[in-house]
């Protein structure tokens, strides 16, 4: 220890910093890049701002040509005629009913696998199971169109003959095999943060695990659950490769599911990979449709956000 | 007297148990039928696919006979675009995540940032393709170039890409910050030289997972004009291309069986390069889990 | 002119030893620091002197952790932290708008309660601060590792791994790294906050002797809530108490026949 007296006479540190200390170069780079940092930031705020204006100034045009009460009333769309005809309802007839379908399987799979890793399952299968479901929820949809066109149709066809080549059905249950590791996923992290004393104030009365999930776990882990189901909705809403590929393009009001229909989202497909010149009411069209679309998912997701701010405060 | 008839619980007793047996096997059963979607899945495609998976089909141009058709422009369109979308997010990401959990007061301004990239993660994808369509297709007159499709995919993965930085960066512990300041750095070394380098490895296993959906997203593509068939490469960022999973598709929409088998081999390249990634992600989180 | 200014002031060093008088390092005056609303720190009136060690003793949450973060400004790091009084550091007030926090911290190094190294390799956490502040010669950088591990007595530990990752060492040799890390810069004043509480006996005993040797070159400001440890390396000890400073005196004074009440209470373990 004594020879560090002897070195610090050879040079010093605190004297070389100095030296290097001159330039105000430092200076200038801590004011310039939270600047530019915050430039990468407001990136995201123009996207926002550019999505909003581009829908709704392109949406504006479009009623221009078109009546917002025959978009909002009219029970028909038909925009390959002349005139065409723009009546929103049977496009989001169309959405809803593939909708639907999906969160009819959506629901009780993903809350049934929810349940059985939160409550039942050992860690260790835990561990090995969640990532696989995973898996479903990061295929690109183009495949589950495929699967679903080539595979589901043809399938659902020895049960139901009078299937069409495209319908609401299999796409709708192709959707929410989709979205049902969304709604595994975030229904078992609102199960797991349910606290375990909860859990074990009732197995202590005798309650079985089973009763112990349905009447302690799923109430208090409610608002999470019902938050990842509104999320799957807006999930399925927005989906756009499975419906154009085997849900068809024809646009209708009715109930059956067997029968071809037409999505708010296919419908944008058809037009953009068609021939629809730059300018014409068609053209529009899609923005018009998007906004809609645009509105539904937003809704749906400040709301999925809403449910899930409030559990936040319950324990 | 007793309030509570002991005969009667114990009676119920074994239904209770019984019930819950059948409840338990129940979910399990609900549980695995996701797994055998996903295998059914995976058998079909593969066995639909395998034949027409050769070296051929890597490297020969879209055909109109099935038999010589391959993925070779649609496989480097994709590499073009992630050529543009891999710089484009990781510098953008990157830098809003810093921006947002080292730089920004907590204030209104920064709330409505937060609050507007969750809100772009639940945009629908096909909404993104009609921002690019406007703004990078026609109003910035890029059309359907490498580049307009590039920057449209950067914004739609562009919020997964910073909340998942934003996670990576804000478990740094705060002990590394202050010792480097204790050293008389300034923020912006401290960042550069002890955040970053901490946050890296949960960084990249976050973009490359949001990397992954945008190879496998054909939505977006699709609104903005991106031909379903091209014979050519392209050669800068300005020219036209066609993308794996456009080609992937334009078969499936063909009525002809053949298009569809080769729909599935296209299928296969693609879900082997997803996989691949993801298990360069997963590797990249395990190397680096328990660090501090 | 600087010469003779050194020169003047290694007499007056030779001077004041004689009457065990050393020169101030660190002079607070009147210094007032508020959490928000919280007022933690009241009215501190404190001169810490060259070469020695100062202890700082009091019991959770008196304010002592924040004091020693007030002379190197790391205490700004906490937000809505406001301050009123001065510290002058060798005469300069730390608070004055042309004292750069990067310069005072330079010159003041500090060591944390829970050892902190980089998730880099040995010779890089140590070669840290001299690269911020643009030595970039490998030559002198492998002078300044060499020397600065050797000061912190962890030389003979590490010298054949120094480019493996620090996260390898053992918590006490992690903590004497940290010590080496900030000698690296050859700093004036080293401000140690609880340095050995997240070690064992065995490492903190290290941890003490090494404190004592550096004394020799440096002035040393330790906060510790083990009243042995101040006790067994400090030359002068602080008592502080509900943020203010109760007493403040020579060690061997403050540990014997304390002056004040309430610092008898907490030396003899009546509260704390």
């Amino acid at each position: 220890m004594n020879s560090m007296s002897s070195d610090k006479e050879q040079f010093s540190v605190q004297k070389l910093i100095a030296e290097k200390k001159k330039n105000g170069a430092k200076k200038r780079t801590e004011k310039i890049v939270p600047f530019i940092l915050l430039m990468t930031a407001i990136v995201s705020v123009l996207t926002t701002l550019g999505i909003l204006f581009t829908l709704l100034f392109e949406t504006f045009t479009f009623f221009r040509h078109v009546s917002l009460i025959e978009f909002l009333t009219n029970d028909t769309w038909y925009p390959f005629s002349d005139p065409g005809e723009y009546g929103i309802l049977p496009l989001i007839s169309g959405t809803l009913r593939v909708t639907g379908i999906a969160i009819l399987v959506a629901v009780p799979i993903g809350l049934s696998a929810a349940i059985y890793l939160s409550e039942f399952a050992k860690d260790r299968v835990r561990r090995i199971i969640k990532p696989i479901l995973e898996v479903l929820g990061g295929i690109p949809t183009i495949v589950y169109g495929f699967f679903a066109l080539t595979f589901v149709t043809p399938l659902l066809k020895n049960f139901i003959p009078s299937l069409e080549i495209f319908n609401a059905l299999s796409p709708g249950i192709v959707m929410g095999i989709m979205i049902t590791p969304t709604i595994a996923s975030l229904s078992e992290d609102a199960m797991s943060a349910v606290p375990n004393s909860i859990r074990q104030g009732s197995l202590a009365l005798g309650a079985t695990k089973f009763e112990t999930a349905i009447k302690v776990v799923l109430p208090a882990a409610a608002s999470g659950i019902i938050a990842s189901i509104v999320l799957g909705i807006s999930r399925a809403i927005g989906e756009t490769m499975i419906v154009s590929i085997a849900g068809g393009s024809t646009p209708n009001l009715s109930l059956d599911v067997t029968r071809s229909i037409q999505t708010m989202t296919a419908y944008i497909v058809q037009v953009a990979q068609g021939d629809a010149g730059y300018g014409t009411t068609i053209y529009y069209s899609i923005y018009a449709v998007g906004f809609t679309l645009f509105l539904f998912t937003l809704v749906m997701n400040l709301l999925a956000t809403w449910i899930s701010r409030r559990i936040r405060e319950e324990y | 007297m007793k309030l509570i008839d002991e005969k009667r619980v114990s009676a119920g007793m074994k239904r209770r148990i019984v019930r819950n047996a059948i409840f338990k096997n129940l979910f399990l059963f609900a549980t695995l039928l996701c797994l055998l979607f996903l295998i059914v899945l995976f058998y079909r495609i593969l066995s639909q696919g395998l034949p027409h998976l050769d070296w051929h089909f890597l490297n020969a141009l879209p055909s109109r006979k099935p038999e010589n058709a391959g993925i070779y422009t649609a496989l480097n369109g994709t590499l073009w675009m992630m050529a543009v979308v891999v710089p484009v997010t990781m510098i953008l990401g990157i830098g809003t995540a810093i921006y947002l959990e080292e730089y920004a007061k907590d204030n209104k301004f920064t709330t409505f940032i937060r609050v507007n990239i969750s809100n772009l993660a639940g945009v629908p994808s096909v909404v993104y393709g009609l921002l690019g369509l406007t703004i990078f297709v026609r109003a910035l007159g890029l059309g359907t170039s490498v580049l307009a499709a590039g920057l449209t995919m950067s914004l739609l993965i562009l919020p997964v890409v910073i909340v998942a930085a934003q996670e990576a960066i804000r478990a740094v512990p705060n002990s590394l910050r202050e010792a480097s300041y204790g050293m008389g750095a300034t923020k912006w070394q401290t960042i550069l030289h002890v955040v970053l380098p901490a946050a890296i490895p949960g960084i990249l296993t976050g973009t490359i997972l949001a990397l992954s959906r945008a190879i496998g997203e054909t939505a977006p593509l699709v609104v903005l004009g991106i031909p379903l068939y091209l014979a050519f490469l392209p050669s800068s960022f300005l020219d036209e291309f066609t993308a794996l999973p456009m080609q992937i598709y334009n078969w499936t929409s063909r009525p002809q069986a053949e298009f569809q088998d080769l729909a599935a081999a296209g299928i296969i390249v693609l879900l082997a390069i997803l996989i691949l990634m993801n298990s360069v992600a997963i590797l990249i989180r395990n190397k680096f889990q328990k660090r501090y | 002119m600087t010469f003779t200014v050194e020169k003047k002031r290694e007499e007056a060093v030779k001077e004041t030893q004689g009457k065990r008088e050393k020169n101030v390092v660190y002079k607070t005056k009147e210094l007032n620091l508020w959490y928000g609303e919280t007022h933690a720190l009241k009215n501190i009136n404190l001169d810490i002197y060259e070469n020695e060690i100062t202890a700082i003793i009091g019991p959770s949450g008196c304010g002592k952790s924040t004091y020693i973060k007030t002379l190197n400004r790391m205490v700004e790091l906490v937000p809505g932290v406001k301050t009123s009084g001065e510290i002058l550091y060798r005469g300069r007030n730390i608070f004055d708008k042309d004292f750069e926090v990067e310069e005072l911290r330079t010159r003041v190094g500090m060591v944390f309660q829970n050892p902190n190294p980089f998730p880099k390799s040995i010779y890089d956490n140590v070669a840290y601060g001299p690269r911020i502040h643009g030595i970039k010669d490998k030559k002198i950088l492998d002078q300044i590792v060499e020397k600065s591990l050797r000061g912190a007595a962890i030389w003979d530990e590490v010298k054949d791994r120094l480019h493996e990752n620090a996260y390898g060492l053992s918590g006490g040799q992690q903590q004497r790294l940290c010590i080496a890390r900030c000698l690296a810069i050859e700093p004036d004043v080293i401000l140690m906050d609880e340095p050995t509480s997240a070690l064992d006996p065995i490492s903190t005993l290290k941890v003490e002797e090494l404190v004592q040797e550096l004394k020799k070159d440096y002035s040393i400001i330790i906060v510790t809530h083990n009243m042995q440890q101040a006790a067994r390396i400090s030359d002068k000890t602080a008592f502080f108490l509900n943020g203010e400073v109760i007493e403040y005196d020579d060690t061997d004074k403050i540990f014997s026949t304390p002056s004040d009440k309430r610092t008898e209470d907490y030396i003899t373990g009546r509260f704390g």
